[in-house]
This record gives C-alpha cells, structure tokens and sequence, in this order.
C-alpha cells in the first residue's frame, strides 16, 4: 500500500466521522471551557508536575548539601550581602536562602516536590484502583460480597484519618512504602463509597438491562457500560482525593512521622525550620506556600469543572 | 443508641487489630539491639503477647471498661494517670473553639448566602475554599509570623505551668485557638451557606420571592429555620473534624493535651498510650457524628420514619 492510498483512506474516515458528527442526534462533543482561574491553575499544577520530573536536574544544590555560611538565612540579610541582594558564596547562590541546617531551601523545596507529589500521587492511584474495583464489584455482584465490603468499609470510614495513620506508624514505623500503602487503603474507603454509588446508579439504567439481556458477559458491561459512564465523575474526584492525600501525608510528616530526614518533604520541611520563624527566616514558609499553592490550584480546577456540571458533581462528592 | 455502641466496639477492634496484629513485635521494639531469644520470650510472656490475638483482646477491652488502661512503657507511670492530667486540657481547648467558631461561622454563611454573586460573596467563598485547601500547620505558620514574630502581640508557644494568672493562660492559649477557630470556621462557613442556598432553590422560597417579600426576611424567616437542621448537622460533623486539627496544633505550639500525649507516644512507640489515646479520641469522633444524625433527625421529621 503507497502512502497516498493510506492518507486517501484516512481521510476518508475522518469525512465518514464528520458527516456522523453532523447527524441530528449525535451525542455533543465534551468540551472544556475553564474560566481564567481554571486555566490559571492548572498552570500552577502541570509546573509542579514539571518540577517533579526534572526537579534535580535544575535545583543549584543538592538536597543534602550544607553549603550556606550560617543557618536561617534569609533575602537581604545586612551582614550575609552588602548590597541586599541574594545570598552567594563560593559554592553558588542561595535564592530562597538557607533552611536550619545551612541548606539551600529552593534546592529542598524542588527536590520535596518529589517526596510530597510522588508519594501522594502513586497513594491516590493504588487507591483508585482498590476503591473502583470493590466498589463496582459490590454494586454489580449485591447481595452478601456488598454487604460485607460495605460494612468493613464504613467502619474504617467512622475514623478519623488521621488517627488512622498515627496507629499505624506506631505499629510499623514510618517508611515510604508504608506510608504509601496506610494513605492508600484509608483513602481507599471515600473512593469505594462513591465507586459503589455511580455503580448501583448506572446498574439499573435501561442500556445495562438491554445488554444483560442480549447476554453480555458481566465483565463486558462492566467495561463497556459501567466504567465510561462512571468515568467523568471518578476523574474529578481524584483531585479532590489527592488534595486529601497530600494533606494526610504533609500533616504526618510535619508531625515527624512520615517522610523521614534527611530527604526532603514538604511537610517536614516546615517542621524543622519552625525555630526559625522567631528569627525572620522564610526558610518555614516556602514549603508551606508550595503545598498551599499546589492544593488550591487543585481545589480550583474541580470548582471549576464542578460548576459547570450544574453542581450535581460537587454533591455526589462531600 | 444501638448503633453507636456498635461502632464503637468495631472501632476498638480495629484500634487494637491495627496496634497489635500488624506485623511489628512490641517485645522487639522494646528490647531492641539487647534482644536475645530468652529475653524475647520471658518478655513476650510478661506483656501476655504468647497468648493467642482474641484472649488479648478481651483482656485488653475488659481492661478498658474497669477504667484500667495498663501501664506506659516510657516510665512507668499508669496511663490513666498521664491522661488525667491531659484531657482537662484538650477538652478546654476544643469547647472554647466550639464556642468562638459556631456563631462566627452561621453568622458569616448567612451573610454570604444573603448577598449571592456579590464581591463579598466571592471573597468569602474563595478565602475558605483556600483555607480548606491548605494544612492546618500552613494556617499556623503564618499566625505565628504575623502574630508573634512581626506584631508580638502572643508568644509563639503555648506552653503552661498550671499557675498562670487569667490573663497569662489566656494569651498562651490564643494562638492555638486563632488557628483551630479558622480552621473550623472556614468548613463551617461554606456548608452553612450550601445549606442556606439549598433550600432558597426550594418552591415555597420562590413563592416568597413572587409575593415581594424583601431578601434579607426571606432568608431570616423561611430559609435560615428549614436549613437549621443542616447546620447542626454541619456544626457536629466539623467539631468531629476538630479532633485531627487538635493532634497538628497542639504539637505546633507545645500545647500540653491529649493529642501531644499521642504524638509522643507514637514517636517511642508506646503502643499501650497510644491504643488508649486512640480510643478517646476515635470515641469522640464517632459520638460526635451520631450527634449529627440524631440532630438532623430531630430537625426533619421526614426522616423519622423511613420512607
């Protein structure tokens, strides 16, 4: 086949697709129309996301290094630099300053973006997973499998998180694969409950009955039916999960008991460079602004896709 | 009254299952570098840990009953006693917030729900939406630097002797509380201006509406009496919310309560302190939530009987 023929063909499956699009009763294209603040925001998120992934390779130090001079130093420190300006010694400069070990804080921050982001992200998706396949699987099964999943679940969920995750650590200890796996299974319970809710909704409607009785196979409707209609509402709530997340897990290591020093976390990061504060160091308050700055972005983005779902979205999700 | 009494014994096993049965041997972490097998099992059998998970159980929820919480592993000291000398602490903390935040947090939904759509509206609804969004030791972070550091107004910790002068505890207790009242308010806020904009969509709302009556009675007289209800249950469910603001708060500010008591614990490893921290606190959490639903039952008849 020459390459002209393939193109021609292409072409003609496109025009074939338009004339369907054309069509009375097509269903409407999904489109995304964000106000400035949602498009703002999503900036700020896919920038932290960047930082992520190439994070090391631009911070001016390494996460561990003490290079600065002193400890606590900060932007226009009269005796540190004459003229006012940023901090620099002979191994570089120290744009946010220096945290309370003489680290670099911007190199901290960029290199927590990992910890924080990293450990947080794969703690949603593990619990996306579980959530979504018991929750559909007690919605399409019934019977005593929903009503065992459910009650467990529901137990779990009578806790508060936080209690949760302090319990665990003082069985386990704190390691990030333990972390990683408490977040996922408390988190686990909100996502079930909704998974189970749109499940239930979607099992009774006229198209899964049409197809049950054609004799699809259960797995066949689950994917075909089931998981695409369930999937606008699942997406969006897995930001607002996430937001829980890296709160849950900030909030732990801010206590000491999550993301173990020397790396560097966020929520740590405040932590140790409270002292600080009493001194005039912003060592303490740029980690804290980079959670701030990465949370609301998210919140911001799902009101802004919420509202214009008609609100229905926002309360399927309290 | 059933059902409550059911999730608490459920939330005790899973306290205890959680502590316990995980893997993690509390004779090893005891021990530690000096553990020998000997010395692993004449420990094991003192703390009962050779018995089988449901003996020790029992003995531990039968414990709990008779008011025995067992002894803390650093120190000694019986955790009954540890705990008495903290909760009066957490308990004062938690209803001065309760009492400072509830009439901030209706009186502010209301007027936001009042003025829809307006510069002020929008400025309340996206100041809690950031306020929500952020941990609660971002909020206070920065009390402490604009508070303490740049004003000077309030120390930056709340540390307590036991004889302080009024005036002396209640500066120290400020800024734990400055924090905990934004936290909870801004929670509050928002739900009680849904609730309030809820029941505004409703058909007898619109009837007042086409009558002519002014705004501000329709909200004062109609709305704001059908979506009490709501509010309460709004107002139980985030003093619930309270207790996970009160474990980050108090060990920002070395307050010394219950939660710093947990932390503490957590951090040596003193799992019986920590199962019986975990249990008041989980226990308050769950009757706090019955609350709510037994305050919205009361305020909607409707749902009294089921449907």
């Amino acid at each position: 086949m020459t390459e002209q023929t393939a193109s021609t063909q292409e072409t003609e499956v496109i025009a074939k697709l338009d004339a369907f699009a054309e069509l009375p009763d097509a269903p409407p294209k999904r489109k995304f129309r964000l106000t400035w603040i949602g498009y703002s925001s999503v900036a700020v998120v896919v920038f932290w996301l960047l930082i992520c992934i190439i994070g090391p390779s631009i911070a001016p130090f390494h996460e561990m290094d003490m290079d600065g001079d002193d400890s606590f130093l900060s932007y226009g420190d009269a005796e540190y630099s004459k003229d006012g300006g940023f901090l620099t010694n002979e191994y570089g400069t120290f744009y946010l300053g220096t945290d309370y070990l003489g680290r670099d804080t911007l190199s901290r921050v960029i290199y927590g973006a990992r910890n924080t982001i990293g450990i947080s992200l794969a703690a949603t998706l593990i619990a996306y997973l579980m959530g979504i396949t018991l929750g559909i699987l007690a919605a399409v099964k019934g019977g005593w499998i929903d009503m065992g999943i459910s009650r467990v679940n529901d137990a779990i969920l009578a806790l508060p998180t936080i209690m949760l995750g302090l319990i665990v650590i003082a069985a386990l200890g704190s390691s990030i694969p333990v972390l990683i796996a408490t977040a996922a299974v408390i988190y686990a319970t909100s996502v079930f409950r909704i998974a189970r809710a749109l499940g239930q909704d979607i099992i009774v409607q006229d198209y899964v009955e049409a197809a049950a009785t054609r004799g699809e196979s259960t797995w066949w409707i689950i994917r075909a039916e089931v998981l695409p209609n369930a999937a606008m509402p699942l997406a969006t709530d897995f930001g607002l999960r996430l937001v829980f997340v890296v709160l849950f897990i900030s909030s732990l290591s801010f206590l000491g008991l999550g993301v173990q020093p020397p790396a560097s976390d966020w929520g740590s990061m405040v932590r140790e460079n409270l002292q600080g504060l009493t001194y005039g160091s912003w060592a303490a308050i740029w980690p804290a602004l980079a959670i701030a700055s990465f949370t609301i972005a998210i919140n911001l983005i799902v009101d802004d896709i919420s509202a214009k779902s008609g609100g229905s979205l926002a309360k399927k999700m309290v | 009254m059933g059902i409550g009494l059911a999730t608490l014994w459920v939330v005790s096993v899973i306290v205890f299952v959680a502590t316990s049965i995980l893997p993690g041997d509390v004779a090893q972490i005891i021990l530690g570098q000096a553990a020998t097998p000997d010395t692993l099992a004449a420990l094991r059998a003192e703390l009962g840990l050779d018995q089988p998970g449901y003996i020790r159980y029992f003995s531990w929820l039968g414990n709990m009953m008779t008011g025995d919480l067992g002894i803390s592993k650093a120190g000694g000291a019986t955790i009954s006693s540890l705990i008495g000398g903290r909760i009066g602490n957490t308990m004062m903390m938690a209803g001065l917030v309760a009492v400072i935040s509830i009439p901030i947090s209706v009186a502010l939904g209301l007027w936001a729900a009042m003025h829809p759509g307006t510069m002020l509206d929008r400025i309340v609804t996206f100041g809690t939406l950031s306020l929500i969004s952020v941990p609660e030791f971002f909020i206070a972070t920065v009390a402490v630097l604009i508070l303490a550091v740049n004003l000077h107004w309030l120390p930056s910790t709340a540390y307590m002797t036991g004889d302080e002068t009024f005036v002396q505890l209640m500066k120290a207790l400020a800024m734990p509380l400055i924090t905990l009242v934004i936290v909870v308010s801004a929670q509050m806020i928002r739900m009680t201006r849904a609730g309030i904009l809820n029941v505004m969509s409703s058909p007898y709302i619109e009837m007042a509406i086409l009558k002519g009556v002014p705004r501000g009675r329709i909200i004062l007289r109609h709305a704001f009496f059908n979506a009490i209800g709501p509010i309460i249950n709004v107002i139980a469910l985030n003093l619930a919310y309270l207790v996970s603001g009160v474990v980050i708060v108090e060990t920002i500010f070395a307050y010394p309560g219950l939660a710093k008591l947990m932390i503490d614990g957590v951090q040596t490893r003193d799992l019986p302190l920590v199962q019986a921290c975990a249990m008041i606190f989980c226990g308050t959490y769950v009757v706090l939530i019955l609350i709510a639903d037994v305050g919205s039952i009361l305020a909607n008849p409707r749902l009294r009987s089921p449907k």
